[in-house]
């Protein structure tokens, strides 16, 4: 049945990426736990907008967990307290009346904050451009059949392809790193026969450009794994350090 | 106007091929001298600028969202057609064409229906050489399932996100072609205007979203990939920028819109849950296959769904459509879902729900199978609805999923408006009245990875064109109307919200618009509109600047344009005096309640052409010619 509940939130606002941002506080009243936290959040714009005050800028899309496009670190967690789960299938179910709930960007070096809790991700595109494809111009392609794989094999790498691209592995990183984000992707190619031709260059250029994109080093925190939303598992990590072993030593043969 | 939909004579199977022929190539030196814009990038968008670029065109690729990955293809969950017979059940090319043409209730073109499932099996090479992780049987070969509208497997699935992995595939080809140089992407911008110039399409006014600033772009032709408009209803399974604006405009400029009242109603949805809700929910049709539908015998009867003795349960579909069962079409299901909830006979707290139940398939196959194939979509109801599914029913109940109609186009994908080309869910080319479920994805490759590059050269090397620059007079006044649209949005400062606006729309669509239809209520939800829309120009308020990173202001064009849209969709809706497909007037139906087409005086598209404001659109007919398959009542029983 549907109950609700009064929170307190202190949200982050800030006017643009040069500016000086800040925590303000604002009293949600009278919330339906059936709402997603993006909901709650389109609640308290409806009455700042009718108060003619600005609204608090998030992204989002699709709302239901796919896009990536959401996100916003909830009590000090990025995508909030509920495991697997990203901020748009949040439900206020997970809060107590009376909490206070601090909503802040996500932050990384190579993120800036465009507005309030809107970031710039477009490195994470940048690494993709570096390598993370198979180079199968249209047309021309044999028969789907014609390669086996192996069930198993292919449910690996949809493990590692189910990556939304929202970058929480970036934000939950202490080092601000996107080791997650690129082995999930070095390893759903490699794991394909498709995707071997290319998989020594591939990770080495990826993980070249993440480094010049100011992404830090993996030290192995494991808070990658822990926050994110798709549950990506850093077994993709191990799996991309052995590719990049492999890679140096194709090269010193040669 | 005369319209010609340019289909190439000869016999069905052969037109596409002789077509390929007969167009006009542009040499391939050339190529880098023609620059293509192509909006949107979902699959259709997608696919076609990395298609376009690979061939050598320059390509400027546009979006709304941070990142062309996150178009709202990426939400698709059941999976994509194809005719591959894989599983040996008899399927072919041919019953692809026939069951899309038949599941379409005969309102959609023959020969882009053929072309259609002609492509589908190369589609499917295509995305399994870029990597996409389609599901595989032990052996290692490609897995199907069934959907609805069909008696064969021949849906390919990547668990239940199969859209997510098909953009991907496209997505990545993309930056390939973006590291190499051929495309530049314009992600978070927002298409307000076409540009058109001497009668061709030569650019597009953006507004860039996170600076507030418009921007001009030119090009030898524009390509428009904006997917549907099916957020008109405010409530639907569409992501939240999906939009109508980038087609309206068009439509404004020109190009005609082609059956805009054909929208689908998707059956399985997580019923609305309350009146702060932002959209609706999925649930992908796939689960039909091992889902039975059903609601209690009794009328009002409230009880557990496992205290109802499986006597006074009525599995509605299954005895009504015995050969079909719970695989009928979408429009059919969703609207044996209203009437049993018209009955008194919907479940749940609103009365506004069925019962989709998973217990014999688990009973049957184990939890592990029927977790294999559907977990995460299981998940996911669990998430929104705290209700775990393995072991009560699912509720479901029909949601606004997908729009039939769009930009009308030739069979060469061109609007009415020459060099502009329109793709995807935009168009209105294939699906007639109804969509079967999985061809979706299935059209939007196919126009993006396999029509397109086509059809466009035989564009660029047959029409001559004008170099023209962004200081042209067009582009200099659509941009200051662009503008001036802005500053008139923000400066009427009222007293309701944009999302309050909306949803009141929203809500006299779905009352007039939506399932069922009757003349009576079209023609009061036509005088509702203009009223609202009205009020809207009056009374709205929209806080924050127009040179600023502003959601606000983005709605609100959105919503105007709709507030417009929506009075086409209703005069169309009226015009159109049969039942067909997702239009189901009330007046023709068949005794047994299914919709009752009248082939000999609408068995036609309907394209509208703008005439300006305050007045009428004018429609155009293009009859439709069956040659090869002969107009049935469509029986699913
Ligand atoms: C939840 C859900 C599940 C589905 N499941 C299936 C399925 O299993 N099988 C199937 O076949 N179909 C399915 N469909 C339908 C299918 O996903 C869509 O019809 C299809 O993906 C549309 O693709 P598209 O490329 O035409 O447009 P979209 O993917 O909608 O892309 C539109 C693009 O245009 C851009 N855009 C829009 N307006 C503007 C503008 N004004 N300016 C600039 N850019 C703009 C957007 O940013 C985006 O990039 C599903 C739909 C939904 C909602
Ligand atoms: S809005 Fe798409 S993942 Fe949250």
């Amino acid at each position: 049945m549907t109950k609700t509940i009064n929170l307190t939130l202190k949200i982050w606002r800030q006017s643009g990426p040069g500016s000086k941002g800040r925590l303000e506080t604002y009293i949600a009243n009278t919330i339906s736990t059936d709402m997603s936290f993006l909901e709650m959040l389109d609640v308290v714009n409806e009455q700042l907008t009718l108060d003619g005050k600005e609204p608090i800028a998030f992204d989002y899309d699709c709302r239901e967990g796919i896009c990536g496009q959401c996100g916003c670190v909830v009590n000090g967690r990025p995508h909030g307290p509920e495991n697997g789960t990203t901020l748009c299938q949040l439900h206020m179910r997970h809060f107590s009346d009376g909490d206070t709930i601090f909503v802040e960007p996500f932050r990384a070096r190579a993120f800036k904050i465009v507005k309030d809790l809107v970031i710039d991700r477009s490195p994470l595109d940048k690494i993709i451009q570096a390598g993370g494809y198979i180079s199968a111009s249209t047309g021309g392609c044999q028969d789907a059949n014609a390669i086996l794989i192996p069930q198993d094999t292919a449910e690996k790498a949809m493990d590692a392809a189910a990556c939304i691209g929202c970058g929480a592995c970036v934000a939950a990183c202490p080092n601000a790193s996107a080791m997650l984000f690129v082995s999930a992707k070095v390893s759903h190619l490699v794991l394909l026969p498709q995707g071997r031709p290319e998989a020594a260059q591939r990770v080495v250029s990826m993980l070249k450009t993440m480094d010049e994109l100011c992404f830090g080093n993996c030290s192995n925190e494991r808070e990658c794994e822990a926050e994110c939303p798709k549950e990506i598992s850093i077994i993709n990590i191990a799996r991309m350090n052995r590719e990049y072993i492999k890679a140096g030593i194709a090269s010193t043969v040669q | 106007m005369q319209l010609n939909a340019n289909i190439p004579g000869g016999p069905l199977a052969q037109k596409w091929d002789r077509h390929r022929f007969e167009l006009k190539l542009v040499n391939p030196a050339n190529k880098r001298k023609f620059n293509i814009i192509v909006v949107g990038t979902g699959l259709a968008g997608g696919s076609a600028a990395a298609s376009l670029a690979e061939l050598g065109y320059n390509v400027k690729s546009f979006c709304i969202q941070d990142t062309p990955r996150r178009a709202h293809s990426i939400a698709a969950q059941g999976g994509i057609n194809a005719a591959k017979n894989y599983q040996n059940e008899g399927d072919s090319i041919w019953r692809l064409f026939y069951d899309t043409v038949k599941g379409g209730d005969f309102r959609a073109r023959e020969a882009n229906v053929y072309r259609l499932a002609q492509i589908s099996n190369e589609i499917i090479d295509q995305c399994v050489a870029q990597g996409v992780p389609f599901a595989r049987d032990y052996g290692g070969l490609l897995a199907n399932r069934s959907f609805g509208g069909a008696q064969v497997s021949r849906t390919f699935y990547a668990r239940g996100q199969t859209g997510q992995q098909l953009l991907l595939g496209a997505y990545s080809a993309l930056m390939r072609q973006v590291a190499q140089g051929r495309v530049t992407m314009f992600p978070r911008r927002e298409m307000l205007d076409i540009v058109v110039i001497d009668g061709q399409a030569r650019g597009i006014i953006v507004r860039n979203l996170i600076t507030g600033e418009t921007e001009r772009h030119a090009a030898d032709a524009v390509v428009m990939c904006t997917g549907g408009y099916g957020n008109v209803f405010f409530l639907s399974t569409n992501a939240m920028a999906s939009n109508v604006t980038a087609a309206y405009r068009a439509h404004k400029k020109g190009a005609l819109f082609a059956n805009p009242c054909f929208t689908q109603i998707h059956p399985t949805c997580i019923p609305v849950h309350g009146t702060y809700q932002s959209k609706l929910t999925l649930m992908s049709e796939s689960l039909r296959n091992d889902g039975r539908v059903w609601v209690p015998l009794k009328p009002g009867d409230d009880r557990r769904p496992g205290d109802i003795p499986e006597d006074e349960r009525d599995y509605y579909l299954e005895n009504k459509y015995p050969s079909f069962g719970n695989l009928v079409p979408r429009d059919v299901a969703s609207r044996n879902s209203k009437e049993q909830c018209d009955k008194s006979k919907g479940v749940g707290e609103t009365h506004l729900a069925v019962y989709l139940d998973f217990k014999d398939a688990i009973q049957r196959d184990g939890r592990d199978v029927i977790e294999k194939k559907y977990g995460n979509l299981f998940q996911m109801y669990e998430k929104i609805t705290a209700e775990n599914p393995y072991e009560t029913p699912m509720m479901i109940y029909p949601a606004v999923h997908y729009t039939m109609g769009g930009l009308w186009v030739d069979y060469n994908l061109m609007s009415s408006v020459p060099g502009l080309f329109v793709l995807g869910e935009a168009n209105f080319s294939d699906h007639g009245a109804n969509r079967l479920g999985a061809s979706a994805l299935m059209q939007g490759l196919a126009d993006g990875y396999f029509v397109i590059p086509y059809t466009i050269g035989g564009y660029l090397a047959g029409t001559p064109l004008k170099p023209v620059n962004t200081d042209h007079y067009e582009f200099k006044d659509a941009d200051t109307a662009v503008n001036e649209m802005t500053r008139k949005l923000l400066d009427i400062n009222g007293s309701r919200t944009v999302d309050d606006f909306h949803r009141e729309l929203g809500m006299i669509m779905w009352d007039y618009c939506g399932m069922a239809r009757n003349n009576d209520g079209l023609a009061k939800a036509r005088g509702m509109i203009q009223k609202l829309r009205e009020k809207f120009w009056r009374d709205v308020t929209i806080p924050g600047q127009g040179v600023d990173f502003n959601q606000s202001l983005e709605r609100a064009g959105r919503v105007a344009d709709f507030l417009e849209f929506a009075e086409l969709m209703i005069l169309d809706a009226l015009e159109r005096q049969e039942s067909c497909g997702g239009h189901f007037n009330e007046g023709f139906q068949t005794d047994e309640n299914e919709a009752l087409r009248d082939d000999d005086n609408f068995c036609h598209v309907s394209a509208w052409e703008h005439r300006g404001a305050g007045e009428e659109p004018v429609m155009h007919k293009e009859p439709l010619v069956f040659e090869n398959v002969k107009l049935t009542q469509r029986s699913y029983k």
